[in-house]
């Protein structure tokens, strides 16, 4: 059997790449797409510990989190439309109204 | 080296390659088709978790429904590729900021797997590998009834995300 440590590594992993997209990218889709990535990996680690500590609430909280993931995609690509709308870009940076 | 092993190494590279072609590359259309790949690919890591319920419902509920609206939007607003850095090798990686963000996730990644690599088996109680986490009825039960309470937030939640989407994205006149 694969050792726990195993699981939450690649979990790490994808987190960070999940992170780097955040950085790396300016577009707002995939930025959403990376906190989508950083989600997943949160998944795994619940289902890997569930699994090895033999209970299933690590599958329940993994459904709530699908639920929230599926609400933040829906009022986040309802934002990105709106703001794509006044500014025909997507670009974060085309975004400074709020800065100081 | 038994099934399972070659298994879950096949499947960890797939998600971990698919999710950097998701950011590593500026199509927005190529990152949502590869992060569907990623997503599959963690729904086979699933069933080998002895979780089928979720591995399905990764694939109908991510893969099947919230990609599908990432794709309806990124078609949608026909949106145009990223703009390329500075010139160079380290412009492909973007402007200063971008870069050092870069090397701060790296740092991060590092870290999580430094940590969870002392991570042992005794932090998280008894290895109760006996025990069968598979069980849709054990899920419904527990579910139904310990979560309850975060099951009914939750469909307030659905319900309070469905209004405000449908007002944020509205066309004001």
């Amino acid at each position: 059997m694969i050792p726990l440590n195993y699981y939450l590594i690649l979990s790490g992993i994808l987190f960070a790449i999940g992170t780097a997209g955040i950085f790396l990218r300016r577009n707002l889709i995939t930025m959403l797409l990376s906190v989508e990535i950083m989600l997943n990996a949160v998944n795994l680690t619940f289902v890997a510990v569930g699994r090895y500590r033999g209970t299933v609430d690590g599958q329940i909280i993994t459904f709530f989190v699908m639920t929230v993931a599926a609400a933040e995609a829906a009022v986040g690509l309802a934002l990105v439309i709106s703001l794509f709308r006044h500014r025909e870009t997507l670009s974060p940076d085309a975004f400074t109204a709020l800065k100081w | 080296m038994d099934v399972n092993a070659l298994a879950f190494y096949v499947f960890a590279a797939i998600t971990i390659l698919a999710s950097l072609g998701v950011v590593g590359q500026r199509n927005p259309m190529y990152s949502v088709m590869l992060l569907i790949t990623s997503f599959g690919a963690l729904a086979g890591l699933y069933v080998l978790l002895d979780a089928p319920f979720t591995a399905v419902t990764q694939i109908i509920i991510y893969a099947g429904a919230i990609m599908v609206l990432f794709l309806f939007v990124v078609m949608l607003l026909n949106v145009p590729r990223e703009e390329p850095g500075l010139p160079g090798v380290l412009g492909a990686l973007g402007t200063r900021g971008m870069q050092i963000g870069a090397v701060l996730s790296l740092v991060l990644g590092i870290e999580i797997v430094w940590a969870l690599s002392r991570v042992g088996l005794g932090w998280f109680g008894q290895d109760a590998a006996a025990t069968s986490v598979s069980s849709v009825t054990l899920i419904g039960k527990s579910l139904f009834t310990r979560h309850a309470f975060a099951f009914e937030a939750t469909s307030i939640l659905i319900l309070v995300a469905m209004v405000g989407a449908v007002v944020i994205a509205r066309r004001e006149r």
